[in-house]
């Protein structure tokens, strides 16, 4: 039970301009002016079309020998803007594929032990399929994904999760579940193959980090239509100003028509919105979380309610002793002594929590082992560790263990402390009971701790209008305890799966959405029924299956991190939306003034920006269009700046700074590129 | 499909007997019962007891002693009820500054002893064509004409004019106006022109 | 200006405020089959009209049946009006013997009528028969507004219900808006109109020897009953041509602001009914508010600019705010609020000539329209547009607090989106693309009242009107086949084609499952969704129509400071 460590999370950053992902990215965004590609994306479509027909137009006035600076102008700023947008997602898609590469290293060709009847036989691993049986022995590679159906082992999946200390699989209960392309460490298991080659969870997991099965989640869907909807607006706002402007006696050119209606549809938002789609994924990636798709990350920020297990998510998994209760006729020294024995090798927490209560209960840090003392370490099997010397033999463990261990030993089991192990459970501590030969010494009380800043964390949650709900085994006393200490909202007390399952249903009847985390094959139907459900990957597959996230560190509180993440690829969305059609506010009296400079030299009272020439006008709109893209293709990647609070605190706050920001943003912007033009000679 | 035809096709026979017949026809049976004067078309007669017209529909003026009402773009002569209307000029119409061009000169030109300003009412056209007022201003105006034509003293036209400005209902709904017909109905009343009347009568 | 000007506007509106809850919860009741006090009168007629019809009562419908049910009655009402119109020389009460509608202009009023337009390319008082304006024009001033109520209902339904098919019976709404509703108020209003010496009856034209001897035909007819039901149901087609500005449909300064509460009256009172449908009357207060805001700014900058008068007038030396067009006994105050007000709401009513506001202030009227009419707006149809405008705004900002948009805890996703997307694309569709036509066809150009940007001014305003069954015009453009057909055409679509999806968004609203509040969730019902509701309502409006706007009614302004006329 001690062996389940876990690291603190450790992002694996990267630096939003990567050299090695900018160098393909830009290659990238030129082959993707391929038109079938872009026509997935019609605001970028228009804009591609758009500077096409400017392209023939300028060819035209080229062939004529007519005057074309300013057509060159605007057509090579059209490309440049399809260029940027391109570019955005390209360098989204860099940062997956980047990651995808590290993953496929790990990928080698191996060879497997499969298992005919007695025999074993020598195969590739690529040529397993479902069903196969496979041993694998200390130091071999896993071949592919699988259930353990028979021993126990130690495994280094440090090249899924990064994270190098060993962890246990065993067969049966809710740790059986081994990833291919991980490593035996100790002892020997056989594994049932789960998954055919190129279905593993190592393949999906490079198709979905390099956006191979990428498909547009619903609210991507609906944000579309919008913007599809605007830009045929603008289409007919645009297409009508060229009768309108015969009507008014200066007939406007195709090119300057098009400048304006690039100006006016909403590239921005259209340009970066998959780079915010794919960065939104890329970014639970970076927390070792893998969500299955999109709409799992988005479906993250529409949680109501958070189920979150005690263990290791509200309190720290391993645990503290805090008290050592001696068995009848044993000094309170001795038994300190004999538990400083048991847990002087043992490097886990608990185990170093005993050593420090065995000093301060005045055991001599010289009282060292004799010579010769072995260390049996805890394994999967006996459940239990300590240590042999001079014919003594030490052992602590969980009760069952240790009393059928004194029992083979020869000794009584019968002992007093039954009672006092009920009580510390009951109290929602570990009782570990400690042996010595045939005797029963005391039992160690480990004690749930706290783990660190989690109030601040459930008043944050609070703050977004999430709740928590903390699931427990423990009895309701305790339950009510911790919960109480800890700051969650509510709990489930004596959780079992049923009970657990009726919760979810129940909040969801109320309406809200439910995100929960689990490991255990019990929880696979709760996983499977809330509408975020996230499996540790230390968990069985069937868990793992139901879940739409798999958390690689099998941490549960990355739960908010991912909540937040969802939210924030929302709220950029949002807030780039806004700040896109505020932005046509500029645009217009930009560029309107300008375009009937001739026929109405009056309109010039629009011209507030009092941008030098006509053409200066138009061209200063036009390249703000397309370098507001570039600016803002750090925010797309990195999302915007996000704190927990209400909504209407945060409404506010975006709607000031894009909503109000989008509108005087570009005011400043084209009137500092109509000066650089001005200076620099350019129109 | 056929079956919200079928309903569509009675309901549609329903509510116009209701809503085209019947809610018409009360109403007019309860208006003429309560206000029969109003309901019948505000008819007003002269002093002769013949009816000159509706006291709220305005009429075309141009004898000196009587106070003229606004320029009508309704019907080719004006205030033809049967052809209501403004000019719809755009105020950057040519034929709009025009119009109120030879207006103001026409106007100068009808009263030479006018001392006032002139009121804008006067020289722009109603949106009706048949506006029964003019502001107290336009009706101040035409006083120094007015009293001449009839050979009455200023300060009697003007108290006259005073007593028929109708002030804003409430103090704040609408304009403080007089009503042309009414206006000159009581001049006849209080300072007939001999003779005239008879002679237009005929 | 005057303060008498700003305290009649303060007047108006205070009244408006004063009646929204009453009437909204009554119309809550009414439509929601509750007994009201008017049930022991209306509810054996109610029972009897159903028998006649063959409707039954207790039948709800799914929204496309609904709509179904919408179109076929339209159609029938269409038919019955063309056909009245087109022998309306053979039927009763037509003392002038007036003949037959041309079969364009009996189709475009035709039209015109059934959407509630009410746009009036003929004089009434020199067309129409009293047949024709009772059984033909009056009727259908009811039925209209009834159909524009019944879909704003059932859109409320959509709304407020949860997880279900259905959204009302259409048959039932329709019959109970104008029988529990618009009748009792008509009755009192008439006599009212009558009071304040607005003509009913059914004397033939009266020819009277007026004082200077000239003759005078003098109209008469059944106005006044017909008078209020124009304004109650924003539908704004007047007995006579010069409408609210003829002193026989509006004698008096008080009849101005009668009539001008029955415009406003229904499409207030509909957003307290939808607040009490949807059980959060913050929620109908909240579009009230939104609404209130844009009418408010929208009569300043109308008042501003016509009482601040033409400066192209003031240089021939009379000084005045801008009396063209305008009648005295109302002033620019109360025409500037008539107008604001008129195209505010679907009504088109006018009590003086919008073609011969200022630039900016005829400005006012156009961008009312060209927003929607959403602000207060026609009767249902204003509030069925500003609930496309909700989802839009909902679904834009509810993005920003971080959670897929939620529209009263239903997520607002891509069916949604997308026939709320196909109602807003409707205006730009209908309003830029044939004015774009008429702007260089010739046979269009020749009916124009003016030259220049005004013109343009114009065709916009004709087809913003048309669009929005609005029905004011810029009265200085002449009616030609071109004009009859095309605004024919733009009310039938300015209607259907944006009640439909907005009954297909009711359908998809109502089988969603409402998700509880929290405070993570966005909220409809505070000051900045209201600012937001605004922003969204401004900016889809201004960036549709600045570049076609600016070249009409902004430019002439321009010019006019420059002493251009044209």
């Amino acid at each position: 039970m001690l062996a389940q460590r876990r690291l603190e999370r450790r992002p694996k950053s990267r630096p939003l301009l990567d050299r090695a992902i900018l160098g393909p990215a830009i290659l990238d965004s030129f082959k993707k002016l391929n038109p079938r590609a872009m026509a997935r994306n019609p605001v970028m479509f228009i804009v591609e079309v758009g500077a096409a027909v400017t392209t023939l137009f300028l060819i035209r006035d080229l062939a004529r020998h007519a005057p074309a600076g300013f057509d060159f102008a605007i057509s090579a700023w059209l490309w440049f803007t399809v260029l940027f947008a391109n570019l955005a997602e390209a360098m989204a898609e860099g940062r997956g594929k980047a990651q995808a590469d590290a993953l496929r290293r790990t990928k080698t060709e191996t060879t497997a032990r499969k298992v005919d009847g007695d025999r074993f036989t020598i195969v590739a691993a690529n040529s397993l399929r479902k069903g196969d049986i496979v041993r694998i022995d200390a130091g071999e590679i896993i071949p592919a994904d699988g259930d353990v159906i028979a021993g126990a082992a130690t495994v280094d999946e440090s090249a899924i999760t990064g994270e190098s200390a060993p962890v246990v699989r065993e067969s049966g209960g809710d740790r059986s579940a081994v990833t291919g392309g991980t490593r035996v460490l100790s002892d020997s298991i056989t594994v049932r193959v789960t998954a055919n080659p190129g279905e593993s969870f190592l393949d999906r997991m490079i198709a979905l980090v390099e956006g191979a099965q990428r498909q547009k989640t619903p609210n991507e869907i609906a944000l579309s239509i919008l913007l599809s909807g605007l830009t045929i607006v603008f289409l007919i706002a645009v297409a009508t100003l060229l009768p309108f402007s015969i009507y008014s006696g200066e007939r406007q050119t195709v090119t300057v028509l098009i400048a304006l209606l690039v100006c006016l549809i909403p590239t921005t938002i259209g340009g970066l919105l998959s780079a915010i789609g794919i960065a939104g994924m890329d970014r639970v990636m970076q927390r070792n979380v893998l969500a299955m798709s999109g709409r799992a990350v988005e479906a993250a920020g529409d949680v109501d309610t958070l189920l979150l297990d005690k263990t290791g998510t509200i309190t720290l998994g391993a645990r503290q002793a805090v008290e050592f209760i001696t068995a009848e006729g044993i000094e309170q020294l001795e038994a300190s002594r004999i538990a400083f024995y048991s847990s002087l090798s043992d490097e886990t927490p608990e185990g170093r929590s005993i050593v420090a209560l065995a000093e301060r209960n005045g055991v001599s840090k010289e009282d060292a082992l004799p010579d010769g003392a072995t260390f049996v370490p805890f394994s999967a099997y006996t459940r239990m560790s300590g240590v042999d010397f001079g014919g003594t033999s030490i052992r602590k463990g969980a009760p069952d263990s240790i009393l059928a261990w004194v029992r083979e030993n020869g000794g009584d089991a019968q002992t007093n402390l039954a009672p006092d192990v009920e009580r510390i459970a009951r109290a929602g501590g570990t009782p570990l009971l400690l042996a010595r030969n045939t005797q029963i010494v005391g039992v160690i009380h480990l004690k749930d701790i706290l783990k660190p800043n989690m109030r601040d964390r459930f008043a944050r949650l609070r703050a977004m209008g999430i709740r928590t709900v903390m699931i427990t085994g423990d009895n309701p006393l305790t339950a009510a305890a911790i919960a109480g200490e800890s700051g969650v909202d509510d709990f489930l007390a004596e959780a079992t799966p049923e009970t657990k399952m009726d919760l979810i249903k129940r909040e969801q009847q109320a309406g809200r959405l439910v995100a929960m985390t689990g490991d255990g094959t019990n929880d696979a139907p709760a996983l499977a029924q809330a509408d975020v459900g996230v499996a540790m990957n230390s968990g069985t597959q069937a868990a793992k299956e139901a879940a739409n996230m798999v958390d690689l560190d099998s941490d549960p509180t990355k739960l908010i991190e991912v909540v937040e993440i969802g939210k924030q690829l929302l709220m950029t969305r949002g807030a780039l939306t806004t700040f896109s059609i505020a932005n046509d506010v500029a645009k217009y009296f930009a560029i309107l003034p300008a375009m009937f400079a001739a026929a109405y030299p009056a309109m010039n009272a629009l011209n507030i920006m009092r941008l030098s020439t006509p053409q200066s006008a138009i061209l200063s709109a036009i390249i703000f269009n397309a370098l507001i893209i570039v600016a803002l293709i750090p925010l797309a990647l990195r999302g915007v700046d996000y704190k927990p609070r209400g909504a209407n605190a945060v409404l506010r706050k975006n709607v000031l700074l894009y909503g109000l920001g989008g509108i005087i943003v570009p005011f400043i912007g084209i009137k500092i590129i109509d000066v650089i033009l001005a200076v620099l000679h350019l129109t | 499909m056929l079956k919200h035809f079928g309903i569509a096709l009675r309901l549609t026979v329903v509510s116009i007997a209701i809503f085209g017949f019947v809610y018409p026809f009360a109403m007019t049976g309860l208006s003429q019962a309560v206000f029969p004067y109003q309901a019948g078309g505000v008819f007003v007669k002269d002093a002769h007891g013949s009816i000159v017209g509706s006291e709220i529909i305005g009429q075309s003026w141009h004898e000196p002693y009587y106070f003229h009402g606004r320029p009508s773009a309704a019907g080719k002569n004006g205030y033809d009820p049967t052809s209501t209307g403004g000019t719809n000029l755009a105020p950057t119409s040519k034929k709009l500054i025009d119009a109120t061009k030879s207006a103001i000169a026409a106007l100068k030109k009808e009263n030479p002893d006018a001392t006032l300003s002139v009121p804008m009412d006067l020289v722009t056209s109603s949106a009706s064509g048949i506006d029964p007022d003019i502001s107290p201003a336009a009706a101040y105006y035409q006083v120094p004409r007015v009293a001449k034509a009839r050979g009455i003293s200023v300060r009697k036209l003007t108290t006259l004019v005073q007593g028929a400005v109708r002030e804003r209902t409430w103090r704040f709904l609408g304009e403080p106006r007089v009503n042309v017909l009414a206006l000159n109905l009581a001049l006849d009343r209080v300072a007939p022109v001999s003779g005239v009347r008879a002679h237009l009568r005929r | 200006m005057t303060t008498a000007g700003w305290l009649q506007f303060a007047a108006f509106f205070i009244i408006i405020i004063a009646l929204t809850k009453p009437l909204g919860s009554y119309m809550a009741r009414v439509f929601e089959g509750e007994r009201t006090w008017l049930s022991p009168v209306f509810a054996p007629v109610e029972r009897f009209i159903y028998r006649l019809s063959g409707v039954r009562a207790d039948e709800e419908m799914p929204w496309h049946v609904y709509a179904l049910a919408m179109l076929a009655f339209s159609a029938v009402s269409l038919a019955w009006i063309y056909l009245v119109l087109r022998t309306q020389q053979w039927l009763p009460f037509n003392p002038q013997h007036f003949p037959n509608l041309a079969p364009d202009l009996a189709w475009n009023t035709a039209i015109s009528f059934t959407t509630n337009t009410n746009w009036q390319f003929y004089s009434g008082e020199s067309t129409m028969s009293y047949f024709s304006q009772m059984a033909a024009l009056a009727w259908h001033n009811f039925v209209s507004a009834g159909v524009g109520i019944a879909i704003s209902v059932a859109v409320i339904r959509g709304v407020a219900r949860t997880t279900t098919k259905t959204i009302g019976n259409f048959w039932v709404d329709l019959t109970r808006c104008c029988l529990y509703l618009l009748l009792p108020i008509c009755v009192i209003g008439t006599l009212v109109l009558v009071m304040q010496g607005v003509p009913q009856n059914f004397n033939a034209y009266h020819t009277v020897k007026t004082v200077e001897g000239a003759a005078q035909t003098i109209t008469g007819g059944p106005m006044a009953s017909q008078e209020v039901i124009k304004e109650l149901g924003t539908n704004g087609g007047g007995f006579v041509n010069a409408n609210s500005a003829s002193p026989n449909e509006n004698p008096t300064p008080f009849s101005n602001l009668f009539e001008m509460v029955m415009i406003f009256l229904i499409g207030a009172s509909l957003t307290y009914m939808y607040g009490k449908m949807v059980k959060d009357t913050r929620q109908g207060w909240a579009i009230f508010a939104a609404m209130a805001i844009v009418f408010v700014a929208g009569f300043c900058i109308a008042y501003a600019f016509e009482g601040a008068g033409n400066p192209l007038i003031h240089q021939l030396g009379v000084n005045g705010p801008n009396m063209e067009g305008k009648e005295c006994r109302l002033g620019v105050g109360a025409s500037a609020l008539f107008a604001t007000v008129t195209t505010d709401t679907s009504c088109g009513a006018a009590n003086s000539s919008h073609d011969s506001f200022m630039p900016l202030g005829g400005l006012v009227p156009l961008v009312n329209m060209q927003l929607g009419e959403v602000i207060f707006g026609g009767v249902g149809s204003g509030l069925y547009g500003m609930i496309v405008f909700v989802v839009l705004t909902v679904f834009i900002a509810g993005l920003m607090v971080g959670r897929t948009p939620e529209f009263l805890g239903k997520k607002i996703e891509k069916r949604e989106v997308q026939f709320a997307i196909l109602a807003i694309l409707v205006t730009p569709v209908l309003v830029l693309i044939p004015s774009a036509i008429a702007s260089v066809k010739h046979d269009a150009l020749a009916t124009l009242g003016n030259a220049g940007p005004h013109g343009l001014s114009e065709i916009l305003y004709a087809f913003s009107s048309t669009n929005a069954n609005n029905g004011s015009a810029f009265g200085g453009l002449g009616s030609n086949f071109f004009w009859n057909i095309a605004t024919g055409v733009n009310m039938f679509f300015g209607r259907f084609a944006v009640a439909i999806p907005a009954l297909a968004l009711a359908g998809a609203l109502a089988g969603k499952k409402a998700v509880a509040p929290g405070i993570g969730t966005f909220t409809t019902n505070s000051t900045i969704f209201v600012v937001l509701l605004v922003g969204t309502i401004l900016i889809v409006g201004a960036l549709t129509f600045f570049p076609a706007d600016a070249l009409g009614p902004i430019v002439e302004h321009l010019l006019m400071l420059q002493g251009k006329t044209f």
